[in-house]
């Protein structure tokens, strides 16, 4: 079968649908987590949400939805606990976190399931996709999407500067959270593509490639939903083209490695761009200690002279070879001084 | 900057607090605190690190709850009051970042949202008020700058800018020259300078004036969570000689200053 054909296959279809819709919706909630400095947040949520899809499966009804009021309840849990800001958050929180994975192992036990059954939802399933799934996930990533990029201005204020949104008399704690039931959901949305234990990598992975090349907040969310776009049905296509060699990859992992592959194309022209804006960074606006340049000075500096310019206070510095020059108009023509 | 015109009384006070208490994590931290501040005034709250005037300037815009007292912004009880396009603050600069890059006009826009109704995009008069801002402080040439290349004196001013963008009537501002160095200080203190011709009501909390000292009207000297002195603006040497800064000097009734420390002193030149 050609990867063509395979394409034409109705459950394929289904994933890449599945895939487009998780890769833009997941980094898009990921954008407002990793402002929150709360980057493992994805990762407790997906651990809880094991024990979610565990009773759907163990009661027979749906594990996507029992998924979502786990997860939902684990979120909101989580941000009560930031929100506190108690010292021992961070245990508390871990013992969510393995709580919610042992509990989701035990209850499948103890339901006779299997762990083949369960381990679709860890580490994703492109095969069990069914069509009421990807209804379900199409219709839950456009909110996801049409709540991160219409409220953007809100979540933004409260997720930057938490303080600043209450005086501006913003409901800070209804935002902070919305941003937990988004991650759940994006969590419950990813687990058939990406699987439960790799989804915060979806989330987190594209703000982090991106972020190295931006300045705006605007593009790091549109970038970032653009990069999870391309690793999520990137990653679904290798799976894809390596299952027809015999191998037997699932696209959870696959997704993940593209991912942070581009990460680290990326991260070269991030470095160079942090060193680039260090370079550059504005001279303190004090009085420079002026030292005529004592030897001829033939090469004029100018705006395309190569040389890399910093901003002085009210003129601009050229740096070469370890000096700081500065033209200096004087009574017998231009030269330069040291500042 | 123009103040909020509409739904304005001009009697109605924009700061008034009686008796207030703040308790933080269950241990009082300001005691029986008498604060007004009238429209137009520049009010700066002084005292040493401790003494309770970052906790009172948060207690002022809300972000503290009272445990006894009462507290009215614009002639409202804080419970009752919802118009929070006529207050802004400027919060400590560490407070006030993220894990992701956002650029000067960002933070600078999201000082409109007191203005914006949900799902609408910044109309017109929302990016005037943002240029506006930016121009007041100086910071109008950065626009397009990420926060996180800022030095902290150009953050402080970015900062600044946010709450200005509300056009504001009352301004709060949580320290904002701490770390910052001279020169920087000097463009604050002319945007603040601009504000107050403009009749704008100013409280800033500071440690020590500088630049801004021509500015003040009147001062309060925080100390140990009680208000230690109240009156016409004491130069920077008078807080710290004159015994607020230290704990050790008892008073039988600390709202009353000391005998000396009610003689206005003259402000320090600059």
């Amino acid at each position: 079968m050609t990867l063509l054909e395979l394409f034409s296959v109705p459950f394929m279809q289904r994933a890449l649908i599945a895939a487009f819709l998780v890769g833009i919706a997941a980094p898009a909630v990921g954008t407002y987590i990793v402002q929150r400095r709360l980057a493992l947040m994805g990762d407790g949520i997906g651990h809880v949400a094991v024990t979610g899809v565990a009773i759907g499966l163990w009661t027979q009804t749906s594990p996507t939805w029992a998924a979502v009021i786990v997860a939902i309840a684990g979120a909101v849990v989580i941000e009560i606990v930031r929100e506190r800001g108690h010292a021992e958050g961070d245990v508390a929180l871990a013992m969510l976190f393995y709580g919610g994975l042992a509990g989701g192992v035990f209850v499948t036990g103890l339901a006779g399931t299997g762990a083949s059954r369960l381990q679709e939802f860890l580490f994703g399933s492109i095969l069990t996709i069914s069509v009421d799934d990807l209804l379900v996930t199409m219709a839950l990533a456009v909110v996801l999407i049409v709540i991160c990029v219409g409220l953007s201005p809100q979540l933004f204020a409260v997720s930057q500067d938490a303080d600043y949104a209450k005086v501006a008399g913003l409901p800070v704690r209804f935002y902070s959270i919305l941003v937990a039931v988004l991650a759940a959901l994006s969590v419950v949305i990813a687990m058939r593509t990406v699987g439960l234990l790799l989804v915060s990598a979806l989330m987190v992975v594209p703000v982090a490639i991106v972020q190295q090349l931006t300045r705006s907040f605007r593009m790091t969310l549109l970038g970032a939903m653009g990069a999870g776009l391309a690793a999520s049905v990137g990653g679904l296509v290798l799976a894809a083209a390596l299952s027809r060699t015999g191998a037997n990859v699932q696209p959870g992992p696959s997704i993940v490695l593209v991912a942070l592959a581009g990460f680290f194309l990326v991260w070269p022209i991030g470095a160079w761009l942090r060193r680039r804006r260090a370079l550059v960074a504005p001279f303190p606006e004090t009085a420079p200690v002026e030292k005529p340049v004592d030897e001829a000075h033939p090469h004029h500096h100018g705006e395309k002279c190569g040389h890399v310019a910093v901003e002085h206070g009210d003129h601009v510095d050229y740096i070469h070879d370890g000096h700081r020059h500065a033209a200096h108009v004087g009574a017998e023509g231009e030269h330069y001084d040291e500042h | 900057m123009k103040p909020n015109g509409n739904s304005t009384v001009p009697s109605d006070v924009p700061v008034q607090l009686l008796h207030g208490d703040v308790a933080l994590s269950g241990r009082p931290v300001l005691r029986e605190v008498d604060l007004t501040v009238e429209r137009g005034e520049f009010v700066a709250l002084m005292g040493a690190n401790g003494s309770g005037k970052s906790t009172l300037v948060r207690t002022l815009v809300g972000l503290n709850p009272l445990s006894a007292g009462r507290l009215e912004l614009f002639g409202r009880p804080l419970a009752g009051f919802h118009d929070w396009s006529r207050v802004g603050y400027v919060p400590q600069r560490s407070t006030a970042t993220g894990g992701v890059p956002a650029s000067v006009w960002e933070v600078v826009a999201s000082g409109r949202l007191t203005h914006r109704k949900l799902l609408r995009p910044l109309r017109s008069a929302d990016r005037a008020a943002i240029r506006a801002a930016l121009e007041v402080v100086g910071m109008d040439a950065y626009a397009h700058r990420g926060v996180a290349q800022l030095s902290g004196g150009q953050h402080q001013r970015v900062l600044i800018a946010r709450a200005l963008a509300g056009r504001p009537e009352l301004l709060l501002l949580d320290e904002p020259t701490a770390g910052v160095d001279l020169p920087n200080q000097h463009a604050l203190a002319g945007a603040l300078g601009r504000l107050k011709e403009a009749g704008a009501t100013i409280v800033l909390v500071a440690h020590e004036l500088g630049p801004l000292a021509p500015l003040v009207d009147r001062a309060v000297v925080m100390r140990d969570g009680r208000k230690a002195y109240d009156g016409p603006p004491l130069s920077d040497a008078d807080v710290h000689a004159q015994g607020f800064d230290a704990g050790h000097v008892h008073c039988d009734d600390a709202s009353t200053p000391e005998p000396n420390a009610a003689v206005p002193t003259p402000l320090k030149e600059l």
